[in-house]
């Protein structure tokens, strides 16, 4: 049961929040233009890494709002959260 | 009355003044407030508590906690009861109930003890070998086999009591109450911290309560004492007793129950039985102690042999005697400590068989000075009696371990007390990530790296001594409150007198057998599983210990192997000459004890499972009588049956009525969104297929949404009120799907959009009228709105009063008939409601429910998403491709365009049947031949339906591989184990009327 930071409303627990995937997947524009390959890849490939994972969470029993995150999917530990449009945190080795 | 032969003249923690009544297998029993179940039996000579699941042999009380595997119960009579209760943990109360399992068809005379013969049947991993040929018959076998076996009978009828749920956050959670727990909740709440220490049992103590050692210069009891009025003295600190810690999840989130009332008879009105905690603590200490392990040699399984530590609980903590002459086989020093407790009590003792050679320790000498004879070096091979303890048979112990040798030596007793070491409690820790690290000097698992904000102190860290536990928790809970920001001095420890010194453990996993004994040695004393059953299976080649844990059951009841896991671990290594650590350890999950579903519900059962949604005519559908339907969490009337009517006939006359009259049906749970903002029409352009900009303002237009793969997920109408204001429905199930799409797009990634989404779906109640009298009716009602068709033509909206009350009315429907939808303030439902039937009395107005309104779309071919729709349906496979912009790009558009989707496509197509009266089954296949002669290839399948009574026939859509060209082409749909044959025709039965085209 994580604890999420919500850059809204602050600190709730998973219950309120749906996880909605990965982040920083980006609609190929022009769409009519991009390849099967290209449009392939937007629909259906994710780097489900083991580790540090970005995604989409929302604040759906709350204030409704879409945020992202810097997961470890091993440890569950939350690295970062930050909101759409922000600059995605470059992770440290 | 109370005659209690075990029961010993003064001691313990109980109250003799008093005696409660008790019965176990239909005998009255006593014993006295402080005692478990099990400490009572025990008192009352009791010894025989259950037969093994397995093999039906006898079983005694092997523990005094948590860790019982034998002792399990049923507890409570009629819809109170439990099965699976272990006795060590049941509080004795006046008038307590309880009843022994796996005794069938009784615990004295048990039939079922040809087990024993039959053992050779039921060899490790007889689930997957035994029964599983023929085919079939493992059904039959089970059915024997559960009767046999079985682990208790569930209680009958529901469940009277009730549950409760806390939410509750602190700063640090003090796991365990023994004397580490204390230590740490007294140092943290010290400091400051909010404080929550929570046990498992009903008096805070552990450890202590049993305790001979003084701490401070007082008794341990005196001290514990103190302590405890000193932590109810702290505002901050909470102390949970009767409450275990279950589950330790991600972020420092755990899981307890607290058994609120299971220690009276029933619970008292205010009260709920249990009460689950949802606890959130910044730094957790875990002093949970350790648990003692059993040695592994021929029938340790027999009612009698008991843990040493479990011994000398019942004689300090409730004064009761287990035996009356003891043998105590050990291979460590801590527990001549319970031999001695033992013999001060007044138990004689016949000997301590120890497995070291040459034992020279402090310990060694308080027992010699007791005159309890040593055994050094031997090992207990044998035990005598059938049904309890008779003697027991002790011989050399060879320096491998590996043989027995010499002349056994037979030792008078009636309780054999056994020590194999101690395990550390980490279940907990185990399931917060953190790593265990096998300790080959201890011979037992340590806490290793930690992965949450999480302490171990005390016999959990394997700091058996009282004195380092003392300083371990107080050290524990001072740095859990300073990470929480509460610093200080360091709190001075408590003191206790130093342990004697102790002479190291000799690892003794398995005990050789003997030639003259032979019996088999018990592992999992609970799942039957003996050391044979674990080197068969590594003979067979089994190697990883979750496998070898799932092949032989060790470890699986519902005690999860909390006395055996090590044991089995140690064994499995022994016999693949590995390392134990190099094995690893069988994954620790919750729950840390069985909790009860009803705690894990609490309130959230019968009505409250999940909420009801409804609309503000509900209740008028109820007292009509309606049959209802789930949509969603609505429950719409799914038709409304006159006194003697059928559903075909109800439905039949409320599709009739709507084709000839007027109906009305309550749309309030279509999806309702109001879209406001200059980029509104933007936002339909993209997640419509279609175009919106020169939709005029008053007007409506029918949209389909798509997914990015192309596919249909949801359609509906949506009306622009304003030039930036727009309202939009969706399929009553879909609303919330749609609601979250439009968010995820504008939230992110059309950031700077000037456009607002609210879900309006629960604010609009919405009747709708349908039938060629609908505007004569809606004309009756109706004030400043101008029904006229220039005013308010097909697919508009206008604004006006209707029955006196403000309404958006729109001219669209859903059913081919001249219909309007009027939409008026949620609580205004029922008035709108109750007017328009009494004015319609004159037009015959009929209430029609879903089932009517599926009719009458099907029968002018328009789709129902989830009928006509499955995921992989495209608009063009409806024949909407016309709804398709060109000249933009829209969600799904691009998908439209896969390399997946050119090939052949299934398209919606109407079938009429060859019988008028045969009504297809929707989901039925398609097939282009009138036999069924496997492999047919399926062509498609029926979406939708009906009977039209209407039409006077059936009308049927379905998607068809190539459907549109097959037109007038004869196919055949499974039905009822047969095949009906149908004609393919256009998806549309019936003209909408001229009034809604
Ligand atoms: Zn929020």
């Amino acid at each position: 049961m994580l604890l999420l930071h919500c850059p809204y409303c602050g600190p709730r627990w998973e219950q309120e929040f749906q996880c909605r995937g990965e982040a920083h997947i980006a609609r190929p524009e022009p769409a009519a233009e991009a390849s099967d390959a290209t449009w392939a890849a937007y629909l259906y490939l994710r780097s489900n890494p083991k580790g540090l994972h970005y995604e989409r969470w929302q604040h759906t029993h709350g204030c409704r709002r879409w945020f992202n995150v810097l997961r470890s999917t091993l440890t569950h530990e939350i690295v970062a959260i930050y909101r759409p449009g922000e600059p995605k945190p470059e992770l440290k080795r | 009355m109370s005659s209690q032969p075990f029961r010993l003249a003064t001691g313990g923690r109980i109250d003799r003044q008093r005696a409660l009544c008790f019965r176990f297998d239909g005998q009255v029993y006593w014993g006295h407030p402080g005692d478990t179940l099990a400490s009572a039996l025990l008192a009352n000579g009791v010894r025989l508590v259950g037969r093994s699941f397995k093999y039906h042999r006898p079983r005694g009380i092997l523990a005094a906690g948590v860790e019982e595997p034998n002792a399990l119960v049923r507890l409570g009579e009629g819809a109170r009861a439990e099965p699976n209760t272990r006795a060590t943990q049941v509080e004795l109360f006046d008038g307590l109930v309880a009843e022994s399992q796996n005794r069938w068809p009784s615990l004295a005379f048990d039939a079922g003890q040809a087990g024993d013969l039959l053992s050779a049947l039921l060899p490790v991993g007889f689930y997957y070998k035994t029964f599983m040929r023929p085919k079939g018959w493992w059904e039959r076998y089970e059915r024997l086999i559960r009767q046999a076996a079985g682990m208790g009978r569930a209680p009958q009828g529901a469940d009277p009591d009730r549950y409760a749920k806390m939410h509750a956050h602190c700063d640090v959670l003090v796991v365990g109450a023994g004397p580490a727990g204390i230590a740490a909740a007294l140092a943290a709440g010290q400091r400051g911290a909010r404080v929550v220490l929570a046990d498992e049992q009903a008096e805070l103590g552990g450890g202590l309560l049993a305790a001979a050692s003084l701490i401070d210069g007082q008794s341990a009891g005196d001290w514990l004492a103190l302590a405890l009025a000193t932590l109810r003295a702290m505002d901050q600190v909470r102390l949970l007793p009767r409450t275990t810690a279950f589950g330790y999840y991600d972020h420092n989130f755990l899981g307890l129950v607290e058994r609120v009332s299971d220690h009276l008879a029933a619970p008292p009105a205010h009260l709920p039985r249990h009460r689950l905690w949802k606890l959130r603590a910044r730094q957790v200490v875990l002093a949970t102690g350790a648990l003692e392990r059993p040695l592994v040699f021929a029938d340790n399984d027999r009612p009698g042999v008991m843990l040493a530590g479990a011994a000398a609980t019942y004689a300090t903590r409730y004064g009761v005697r287990s035996g009356k002459r003891a043998v105590l086989f050990t291979n460590n020093s801590e527990a001549y400590g319970a031999a001695i407790a033992l013999a001060d009590a007044g138990v004689q003792l016949t000997a301590i068989v120890d497995a070291r050679e040459d034992v020279r320790d402090d310990w060694a000498a308080r027992a010699r000075e007791r005159g309890i004879r040593l055994l050094a070096g031997q090992a207990v091979v044998a035990v005598e009696g059938r049904r309890q303890v008779a003697g027991v048979r002790a011989m050399r112990l060879g320096p491998g371990a590996d043989q027995v040798t010499g002349l056994p030596a037979r030792l008078e007793c009636d309780l054999l007390m056994m020590s194999g070491g101690y395990s550390p409690t980490l279940h907990l820790y185990a399931q917060s990530g953190g790593r265990l690290v096998w300790d080959p000097l201890r011979a037992c698992q340590l806490p290793g790296e930690a992965r949450q904000a999480v302490h171990v102190a005390g016999a959990a860290r394997g700091s058996l001594e009282l004195a380092q536990a003392l300083v371990e928790g107080t050290a524990a809970g001072a740095q859990a409150a300073a990470e929480c920001g509460f610093a200080g001095a360091l709190p001075e420890a408590p003191q206790a007198e130093p342990a004697p010194a102790a002479a190291s453990l000799r690892p003794l996993w398995l005990v050789p057998l003997s030639q003259s004994s032979g019996g088999k040695r018990f592992v999992d004393l609970q799942n039957d599983v003996t050391a044979a059953d674990l080197m068969l299976a590594t003979r067979e080649g089994y190697r990883a210990i979750e496998h070898v844990k799932r092949y032989t059951t060790a470890g699986l009841g519902t005690d999860q192997g909390k006395t055996g896991n090590i044991n089995t671990l140690a064994i499995v290594a022994q016999k693949l000459s590995a390392d134990i650590a190099g094995l690893g350890h069988t994954t620790y999950r919750p729950p840390y004890t069985p909790v009860s579903f009803a705690a894990l519900a609490g309130q959230d059962r019968a009505p409250l499972h999940e909420p009801v949604r409804r609309t503000g005519m509900q209740g008028w559908h109820e007292e009509r009588g309606a049959e209802f339907e789930p949509v969603g969490q609505w429950r719409r009337p799914h038709h409304y049956p006159r006194p003697g009517e059928s559903m075909h006939e109800a439905v039949a006359r409320e599709c009739l009525a709507v084709r000839q009259a007027v109906g009305v049906v309550d749309a309030s749970t279509l999806g309702k969104i109001d879209i406001q903002g200059p980029d509104s029409p933007k936002v339909l352009n993209w997640v419509y297929t279609n175009a919106w900009d020169r939709l005029p303002i008053g007007r409506c237009r029918y949209g389909l949404m798509l997914n990015e793969e192309g596919m249909v997920f949801d359609d509906g109408v949506t009306a622009r009120l304003d030039q930036h204001h727009f309202h939009m429905t969706t399929t009553s199930g879909g609303a919330s799907t749609v609601m979250n799409w439009l968010e995820e797009w504008l939230q992110t990634e059309w950031l700077n959009w000037r456009v607002r989404f609210t879900s309006v779906t629960e604010q609009w109640a919405v009747a709708a009228i349908a039938g060629p009298s609908s505007r004569a009716l809606l004309k009756d009602l109706a004030e400043n709105l101008d029904l006229s068709d220039e005013a308010l033509p097909f697919m508009g909206v206008s604004e006006g009063r209707v029955a006196g009350l403000p309404a958006r009315v729109f001219r669209i429907g859903y059913t081919g008939a001249q219909s309007y939808e009027i939409n008026v303030a949620a609580s205004h439902g029922m008035a709108l409601w109750l007017a328009l039937l009494a004015a319609g009395e004159k037009y015959g107005i009929t209430p029609f429910g879903t089932e009517a309104m599926h009719v009458l779309r099907a029968e002018v071919g328009f789709i129902a998403v989830g009928h006509e729709t499955d995921g992989t349906v495209t608009p063009d496979d409806l024949g909407l491709a016309r709804l398709c912009k060109t000249s933009q790009d829209f969600l799904g558009r691009r998908g439209l365009a896969r390399p997946a989707l050119r090939a052949e496509r299934k398209q919606l197509v109407g079938l009429l049947t060859d019988h008028p009266k045969t009504v297809l089954p929707m989901g039925g296949q398609v097939i282009d031949r009138a036999e069924l002669r496997p492999p047919h290839p399926s062509l498609g399948h029926v979406t939708s339906s009906y009977w039209s009574a209407h039409l006077g026939r059936s009308i049927a859509l379905a998607l068809i591989k190539g459907g549109r060209a097959r037109q007038g082409e004869r196919v055949w749909v499974t039905n009822d184990g047969g095949l009906a044959p149908a004609t393919i025709a256009p998806a549309r039965f019936l003209a909408p009327a001229e009034a809604a085209r």
